[in-house]
C-alpha cells in the first residue's frame, strides 16, 4: 500500500486539474470496478454493485491538492502567481513549486520583509529563466502549479506533499482492490475541486443521487509539541468525524461508523474539528439531503509540502469503509 | 446605441425591472420563448426543442447601487447594496426612489473637519443624500425608506476607442448576450439576463437549474487596473488588450478545456485576448458550473477601469472583442453539430 500512497502523492493535480490524478487511479482500478465513468467536473466514478437488497453509499476523496497559479511573469523571467486553495505564506517561501510542463520553480520574498508582513504577493517565482521570453517557452500566465516535494518512508509513518488527500485516494483504491461483491453498492467517487469549495463532490452527488454519504479525508491532530488542542493523535486509528465547518456528521453514521469498529476490532477516534471542511459537507446538501459522515486519516503538518500520516491509521481506515460497504444500512435510511 | 441605453438604465440587486423591460424588448425577436422566473431572471430561448448541445450565455442585469435607510432632518441615510467603495462617494449626485428625486452625496466641509477626520476617507454612516428637503416630513414626501438611490453618470465616448458610464458591470454582458442571441444556430440557445449576482451569484444558480445547459459563457465586466501607481503584477486586467478569459477566481476554475479552445480560436481568428491575472472577485459562473450535475463554464470579460463606482471606463475593441470571440465559438459549434 505504501507504494500506492507515494504514486498518488507524487502525482499532478492542483484543483481544476486533476487528470493525471484521476487516469492513475483509472489504471490502478480498472481491473477491480464493474464500471468507471466520469462526469462534468472531472470526478472519477468507480462502481461496485451490490446484492438486490443494498443501499446506494457514496465515497469520497478528492484528486486535487492545494497549489498555485501565475498571475505574471516580469521581464527578467520572474513570476508572481495566486494561491489555489489555502496555501500559507509560511509555507511557502524557500519551498519549490512544479509546473504540469515539469518546469521547476523556487518561490521566495521579496526583500527582507518581516515574517508577519508577508504576504502572497510579495512572493515570487524563480524557474531559472533569465527573460521574459525564456520563462515563457516554459509556462505561461493562468498555468497552475504544486509543491514539489518527494514522498519519504519513515517507517510506520510516511510523508509527502499532497497526502491531503492522496492518501483518502489511496484507501479507496485499496478497498476497491481487495472487496468482493459488496451487500450495498457502493460509488467511490475521485472529486475535483475540493481544496477551492467542495465543488465536484456537489455536482457528482447530484447525479448519484446516494442513500448515505461518506467522505475520506485528512484531519489535523494535536498531537505535536505545544499544539492546539485537538484530541486526535498519529497512529491511534481511523478518526470518525463528530463536526467540522461544514457538517455535523449524522448521529446515526456516526454510530454506525463507531459501532463497526468496535465490532471488527478497527482502532478508532471520535475528531471533532474546529476549522475546515470535507466534501461531506457539500454531499449532505444535496437534493433532499443524505444522511452523510467522514472517516478521517490524522495527518500532520496539512497544506504543508511535508504532511504526515500513520501506515496504521490508513489500514484501520481501509478496513473501516470495507465495513461499510457490507452493513445493513436498513436502520439509517 | 444599445449599450448607452443598457447602462442609463436603472437596477439594483432585486428590482431590475427597468433593465429587464428594455432586454425583453430587444431579444423579443430573435428568440422562441422569452420568460421571467420567479427570481426575475430573464430567459430568452432560441430553439428550445433542438437537440443539443444546449448552450447557456449568462449576463448579470444588476448594479451596485444605495438603499435609503433613514431620514435625519430632511437628509437621507443609506448604505451600499454590492460592493461600492465609500471614497468615491462624496459629492456625487444620484437619482433617489420611485420620483426620481435628484440628490446630491454630502458630508462635513473640509475646513469644519477635525484634523484626524481629514487624515481619513468618509465612512458611509459619515454620508447623507441631500435632496433639498427642510425636515423629514418633506424628506418622506418625496422617498420612502428601502428605495433605491443610482449614479447619474451619463454614457459617453472618451477619445477615439473609450467609453465612459455607470453599470458597465454588467450591462456590457447584456449587450454582448443581446447580441449573440442574433446568431443564426441550429442547437438551442438560452440567453440568460440573471438578478442579484452582486449580493452573491443569486439569480445565476436557479437559472441555471432550469435551463440545464451543457455549456455556459459567462459575460462580464471585470476590474481593469492599468492605472498609475500600481505595479504591473498586481494589475487583474488592462484596457485594450482584448477580453479577458478566467483561469480561476474566487467562484469558479473554468473548464479547462473550453479555456483552451477559447485560446486557440482567438490565435486562429486573430482576436487579441487576455488571461485574467487575478483570483479575486466572483461571477455567476460559480453557481452556473455547480448545478445539478454540473456545467461546462467559461468566463469571458470586457476590462473596466473604476468599476463599482458611479463612472467606469472600457474600451469598445475589447467589447467588440468578447463578441467576436463567442460568435465564432458559436460558429464553430453550428459546423460541427452540423456535421454530426
Amino acid at each position: 500500500m505504501k507504494a500506492i500512497i507515494e504514486q498518488l502523492t507524487q502525482a499532478f493535480g492542483p484543483s481544476g486539474y486533476e487528470g493525471e490524478v484521476t487516469s492513475l487511479i483509472t489504471d490502478l482500478v480498472k481491473d477491480y470496478a464493474d464500471e468507471l465513468r466520469t462526469d462534468v467536473l472531472g470526478n472519477l466514478i468507480a462502481v461496485k454493485h451490490g446484492s438486490q437488497d443494498g443501499k446506494k453509499i457514496m465515497f469520497a476523496a478528492h484528486t486535487d491538492e492545494i497549489g498555485i497559479v501565475i498571475t505574471y511573469i516580469d521581464d527578467k523571467g520572474f513570476l508572481r502567481f495566486s494561491p489555489v486553495g489555502g496555501v500559507g505564506v509560511a509555507s511557502l517561501v524557500g519551498h519549490r513549486v512544479r509546473f504540469a510542463s515539469g518546469a521547476i520553480g523556487v518561490i521566495y520574498q521579496e526583500e527582507e520583509t518581516e515574517w508577519k508582513a508577508l504576504t502572497i504577493d510579495k512572493l515570487f517565482i524563480d524557474i531559472g529563466a533569465s527573460s521574459k521570453e525564456e520563462a515563457e517557452q516554459k509556462v505561461h500566465i493562468g498555468e497552475f502549479g504544486v509543491f514539489h516535494r518527494e514522498f519519504a518512508d519513515l517507517g510506520t509513518r510516511l510523508v509527502s506533499k499532497a497526502m491531503d488527500d492522496r492518501v483518502g485516494c489511496a484507501v479507496l483504491v485499496e478497498a476497491l482492490r481487495r472487496m468482493g461483491q459488496p451487500k450495498n453498492t457502493v460509488f467511490f467517487v475521485f472529486t475535483t475541486q475540493e481544496e477551492v469549495g467542495l465543488r465536484g463532490a456537489r455536482t457528482a452527488a447530484f447525479g448519484l443521487d446516494p442513500d448515505l454519504g461518506i467522505a475520506l479525508d485528512v484531519t489535523l491532530t494535536g498531537d505535536m509539541p505545544e499544539a492546539r488542542r485537538m484530541a486526535v493523535s498519529l497512529g491511534k486509528g481511523a478518526a470518525v468525524k463528530v463536526k467540522d465547518s461544514s457538517l455535523i456528521a449524522h448521529p446515526k453514521v456516526k454510530d454506525l461508523l463507531v459501532d463497526l469498529c468496535e465490532a471488527k476490532g478497527i482502532p478508532y477516534q471520535m475528531e471533532v474539528l474546529e476549522r475546515g471542511g470535507t466534501d461531506a459537507g457539500a454531499i449532505h446538501l444535496t437534493k433532499e439531503g443524505v444522511p452523510s459522515g467522514t472517516i478521517s486519516i490524522p495527518t500532520r503538518y496539512v497544506h504543508s509540502p511535508s504532511e504526515m500520516v500513520d501506515l496504521g491509521d490508513v489500514q484501520a481506515c481501509v478496513n473501516l469503509v470495507l465495513a461499510v460497504t457490507d452493513a445493513d444500512l436498513s436502520q439509517i435510511i | 446605441m444599445l449599450l448607452a441605453r443598457l447602462t442609463q438604465a436603472n437596477g439594483a440587486p432585486g428590482q431590475e425591472n427597468e433593465v429587464r423591460d428594455l432586454i425583453r424588448a430587444e431579444v423579443q425577436a430573435h428568440a422562441h420563448v422569452v420568460k421571467t422566473d420567479a427570481l426575475g431572471n430573464l430567459l430568452a430561448i432560441k430553439n428550445p426543442d433542438a437537440p443539443g448541445p444546449k448552450v447557456m450565455i449568462a449576463a448579470h442585469m444588476d448594479e451596485v447601487a444605495l438603499m435609503i435607510v433613514g431620514i435625519d432632518n430632511g437628509y437621507l441615510k443609506f448604505r451600499p447594496i454590492g460592493g461600492v467603495d465609500p471614497r468615491v462617494l462624496v459629492a456625487k449626485t444620484v437619482v433617489v426612489g420611485s420620483k426620481k428625486v435628484p440628490g446630491v452625496i454630502g458630508a462635513k466641509p473640509i475646513h469644519l473637519q477635525r484634523p484626524e477626520e481629514r487624515e481619513r476617507a468618509f465612512t458611509i454612516q459619515e454620508m447623507v443624500i441631500d435632496i433639498g428637503a427642510k425636515s423629514k416630513d418633506e424628506a418622506e414626501k418625496l422617498v420612502s425608506l428601502g428605495e433605491i438611490a443610482y449614479f447619474t453618470t451619463d454614457y459617453e465616448e472618451l477619445g477615439p476607442d473609450k467609453v465612459k458610464a455607470k453599470a458597465l458591470d454588467d450591462r456590457v454582458g447584456c449587450a454582448l448576450a443581446i447580441r449573440l442571441l442574433q446568431e443564426e444556430v441550429s442547437f438551442p440557445l438560452i440567453a440568460a439576463f440573471t438578478v442579484q449576482e452582486e449580493v452573491g451569484l443569486r439569480g445565476a444558480g436557479v437559472a441555471a437549474y432550469q435551463v440545464e445547459p451543457d455549456i455556459a459563457f459567462v459575460l462580464e465586466g471585470t476590474t481593469a487596473s492599468d492605472v498609475p501607481g500600481t505595479d504591473d503584477h498586481k494589475q487583474a486586467t488592462a484596457l485594450g488588450m482584448g477580453p479577458a478569459i478566467t483561469v480561476m477566481d474566487r467562484a469558479v476554475i473554468p473548464n479547462p478545456q473550453l479555456v483552451q479552445e477559447l485560446l486557440a480560436l482567438a490565435a486562429e481568428k486573430g482576436i487579441k485576448v487576455q488571461i485574467r491575472r487575478s483570483t479575486a472577485g466572483g461571477t455567476d459562473a460559480g453557481q452556473i458550473q455547480l448545478s445539478k450535475a454540473g456545467v461546462k463554464v467559461a468566463a469571458i470579460s470586457v476590462p473596466c477601469r473604476y468599476i463599482h463606482s458611479p463612472a467606469a471606463v472600457m474600451c469598445r475593441d475589447d467589447f467588440e472583442g468578447a463578441y467576436q470571440l463567442v460568435k465564432h465559438y458559436l460558429a464553430r459549434l453550428e459546423e460541427r453539430v452540423g456535421l454530426s
